[in-house]
């Protein structure tokens, strides 16, 4: 799709005659993001819709208590050194950030009076600034205002390197300054076409400046209330036990009227996801559990006793494989895998293609995944397809054995195929973890009917993850032919997602391993269109040559998706919660509400 | 006496060194990275890692970290945790009342399940009652805690739905309904360490007093004409509780550190699951900290079970 497309597909939004939601499905199925989406429509001048949010409560409190459960709890409240989202989910139940993102990619006031847009002012044709208008007659737990220096204080605390903040990276590049006691500007170094970073969702909750002034820099980690948060949230601190649980009791000066509902809030960590799904769907003992990674079988066999229901939400997290564009069996100044060299297989494009079309994807969503991994082979070439869910995949042993034979692949004695005395025979890794390892399988099985070898290896996740440079079997080492994971997609705006397949990325010896590109596969092409992309404040022209970026990787076949992986929560019956792929699961937690 | 313990606890030392420095070279070379996980986000800068990492002093040899922790440690201070930003005290504080609670009720339990039993079994071997007692050890002490806790609460918790199954430090009760949430709570977790344990205390129970109760004193006493309870509480049981005393007194370091696999089961907040999600983050300090204390309990209860089976065995001296 390119950018002609694009813009015809808006201006079909502005006339009415598609939706906003499909426009947004339509490019998350490019491989772009909601927020993305949200923000290119919104400079073409599709205002944000104005999300409401139902909630049906006429009161404040009287919803008794919510009792949520974490298999992994939350081990620290400041939003600033939230590592995992489990720690920004406690924080989020305390602090509050000026925006937040809904599903169809709509920013969300909280702490803003409004979503800066070129109307009000808040955006500036150069994109070098916005201006935020905060809310007002909001106040902190204890009693004082918040007011546009807690905004400058948060900016000048994340960015020292001292403090040692994780959200460093959304405030030391721009600079945050007051124009008058309610609205605030925040300048970029250049033109930044995504300008809802900062102060926005999980990286932009508000911490006090009255309590934390005095604890900025390296003085950060003494901090009183980094376990005792104060913020503007619905509900108010009780208790913290690290590592165990999380209380809260409703906030009566909340700044919305008739919110919260439930009175009291308990956050419950550890423990497995299985039984924690059990909890919440079987027993009924929770009213909400994060992150069901259980297996979908299982998830049917506990809905199907009636106390609750499993929560999906699309997010931009893939399980992709990817083809070793180096060679990991030589080594090159010490180095394995050095981009120096090319795989003696894969650099056979034959081969590639082969590989890509021996990829059950179906069968991977049908009988691993289930609703928690959606099959997303060619999304970027064929967004048609993708709407289509009677479309077949592409998924043809006989193709590959063609396209094999005829690229001069032949079978030898022993069933595999050979050309120029190299077998087609290469290993295939993944951390361990069931349904990677029935995924393997269900690939092996089928490369095997075309006459290639694959041999399996499966590494404990904690290995495989890591980033110990002495350890060869970490993914980012990627000493091996083939690997699989979830690539996860953090950010709301691609640019930093995509940025995983530049060459200046390449993961080598040089820096430890710690370049972003893993599979090493890099073009010219490629690098020179990300440069480009990122200079370019046009939305729609910016999305398109996104999208362009997803076919350049993709096309090549070294990058294989396979499925897509949304968010999972269980949901007790009744509980209402507004949840959200692009934001924190308790990002509505004022509107969660029980029906009666 | 006291030229034996000043002996004893002049050997404890050097030992007690010799543990902490290879938990801390086993755990300095074992993979992972507490900030692993930032490691991922593309959205923090690898300089911030590096930052952290220097800040938590991670990139100093191993040796220079292990001095500077053991001189912190002396000092009485335990370190920091990565995952949490909080002292390493006030986190295995808030865990040691739990876990207390939990698995010091579950070594009660056990023993008042193992004494009466395995004495009644050694009284009369090999009868009805003794076989059953027997097989209900073996039962006991076979099955997993893992596969007894999730037994207990499919059945307990789903089918019948008496017992909730997820342990809550923190119940927002008043009075006895605050009691009764407390006790409800702990049933399963105390009833599935205590069987475990319990079993294999019967076991020992029954066998120390085999031994005993065969030999020539008791049989004097009996045919001085006592009675047979007198015979078993103040003859026999009170020599054969010796060795028994001693196996419980080694078993305590376990009552601070914890259950492990129940503790996760059931989601109790204790010691156990405290090292075990450290584990998983790659929290040196707190992984320290709670290994060194646990193996200092060893050390130091091997040899209080020494002094008191001295003091309980007068043929035993201090050498």
């Amino acid at each position: 799709m390119n950018e002609q497309e694009l813009r015809n597909l808006i201006s079909q939004v502005k006339a009415g005659s598609m939706s906003r939601r499909s426009f947004v499905q339509r490019m998350v199925a490019l491989g772009l993001t909601a927020p993305m989406a949200g923000m290119m429509l919104s400079q073409s001048g599709v205002a944000m819709a104005a999300t409401t949010i139902p909630y049906k409560p006429t009161k404040a409190g009287g919803g008794g208590a919510l009792k949520l459960l974490y298999w992994q709890a939350p081990t620290l409240l400041n939003p600033h050194f939230a590592v995992g989202t489990k720690d920004q989910e406690g924080s989020r139940v305390f602090y509050e950030p000026l925006a937040g993102w809904d599903p169809d990619g709509n920013l969300v006031p909280v702490l803003a009076a409004e979503v800066p847009s070129k109307e009000n002012d808040g955006l500036k044709e150069d994109g070098r600034s916005v201006v935020w208008k905060l809310k007002q007659g909001v106040k902190w737990h204890d009693g004082k205002p918040f007011t546009v220096d807690d905004v400058v204080f948060n900016w000048e605390y994340a960015k020292n390197p001292d403090t040692a903040a994780v959200t460093i990276g959304s405030y030391k590049d721009i600079k945050v300054e007051k124009i008058d006691d309610h609205s605030v500007r925040v300048l970029f170094a250049q033109p930044t076409p995504f300008w809802a970073d900062a102060f926005v969702s999980a990286v932009g909750m508000i911490i006090p400046k009255h309590l934390f002034a005095d604890y900025a820099g390296a003085k950060s980690r003494d901090a009183p209330n980094n376990l005792k948060p104060v913020g503007t949230g619905p509900y108010l601190f009780e208790d913290f036990k690290p590592g165990d649980m999380v209380r809260g009791k409703r906030n009566p000066n909340y700044h919305l009227p008739n919110r919260p509902y439930f009175d009291t809030l308990e956050i419950k960590g550890g423990g497995d996801a299985v039984s924690a799904a059990r909890a919440v769907l079987q027993t009924g003992e929770y009213d909400y559990a994060w992150n069901m990674q259980v297996e979908d079988e299982i998830l049917h066999k506990l809905e199907a006793s009636g106390q609750g229901k499993v929560g999906i939400v699309p997010t931009g997290n893939i399980e992709y494989i990817a083809l070793n564009f180096t060679d990991p069996a030589v080594e090159v100044d010490g180095e394995r895998a050095s981009t120096k060299t090319h795989h003696p297989l894969f650099s056979d494009p034959a081969v590639r293609e082969a590989i890509n079309i021996l990829i059950d994807r179906a069968s991977v969503e049908k009988f691993i995944y289930g609703r928690t991994g959606v099959a997303t082979a060619n999304f970027v070439n064929n967004p048609e397809r993708f709407r289509s869910k009677n479309t077949k995949f592409e998924f043809n042993i006989e193709k590959a054995n063609q396209i094999l034979e005829s690229a001069g692949w032949k079978k030898g004695s022993d069933g595999i195929r050979e050309k120029g005395g190299k077998q087609l025979k290469f290993t295939y890794q993944t951390s361990i973890n069931a349904p990677r390892q029935k995924n393997q399988a269900i690939i092996k099985q089928a490369c095997q009917k075309a006459g290639i070898a694959v041999e399996l290896k499966s590494i404990v996740a904690s290995v495989f993850f890591s980033s110990d440079t002495a350890n060869p079997d970490t993914y980012s080492h990627f000493y091996c032919d083939m690997q699989m994971y979830t690539t996860t997609m953090l950010q709301p705006d691609p640019q930093r997602f995509m940025n995983q397949f530049l060459s200046s990325e390449i993961a080598t010896k040089a820096n430890k391993w710690q370049g972003r590109n893993i599979s090493r596969w890099h073009s010219k092409e490629y690098d020179d269109l990300y440069n480009q992309a990122e200079q370019e404040l046009d939305a729609v022209k910016r999305a398109a040559m996104y999208i362009k970026l997803n076919d350049i990787v993709v096309g090549d076949h070294y990058i294989l998706p396979e499925v897509y992986r949304p968010r999972v929560t269980a949901l007790k019956n009744g509980v209402t919660a507004h949840l959200s792929g692009w934001d924190n699961d308790l990002w509505q937690l004022a509107n969660w509400y029980r029906e009666v | 006496m006291g030229n034996y313990l000043l002996r004893r606890l002049i050997i404890a030392l050097p030992s007690l060194l010799g543990i902490s420095l290879i938990l801390f070279v086993l755990l300095a070379l074992a993979p992972g990275d507490p900030f692993g996980e930032l490691a991922t986000n593309p959205n923090i800068p690898p300089e911030v890692r590096e930052a952290l990492r220097v800040k938590f002093g991670m990139d100093d040899p191993v040796l220079i970290r292990y001095f500077h922790w053991l001189l912190a440690m002396l000092r009485g201070d335990w370190g920091f945790s990565f995952a949490s930003r909080v002292n390493v005290d006030t986190l295995i504080l808030q865990r040691i009342p739990t876990t207390l609670y939990v698995v010091g009720t579950s070594q009660l339990v056990a023993l008042a399940v193992a004494l009466p039993v395995g004495v009644y079994a050694a009284m009369r071997p090999y009868s009805i009652f003794d076989q059953i007692a027997n097989t209900f050890a073996f039962i006991g002490f076979s099955l997993p805690t893992f596969f007894t806790g999730l037994l207990l609460i499919l059945v307990f918790s789903v089918n019948l739905g008496w017992l909730p199954f997820v342990y809550r430090a923190d119940i927002a009760a008043t009075g006895w309904h605050w009691y009764w949430e407390y006790i409800k709570q702990a049933i399963m977790p105390i009833t599935v360490l205590g069987l475990f344990q319990g079993a294999s205390y019967t076991r020992y129970v029954r066998s120390a007093v085999l031994d005993v109760i065969r030999l020539d004193y008791v049989t004097t006493a009996r045919s001085k004409g006592l009675d047979e309870s007198k015979v078993i509480v103040k003859h026999v049981v009170r020599n054969a509780l010796i060795p028994v005393v001693t196996l419980v007194a080694l078993q305590m370091p376990s009552v601070f550190g914890g259950a492990i696999v129940t503790e996760q089961i059931f989601r109790v907040p204790g010691i156990g699951s405290l090292l075990i999600s450290a584990i998983l983050a790659n929290d040196t300090p707190v992984i320290m900290a709670v290994t060194f204390v646990f193996s200092c309990l060893v050390v130091f209860f091997n040899l209080l079970a020494d002094i008191i089976y001295g003091w309980l065995d007068p043929r035993i001296s201090y050498r």
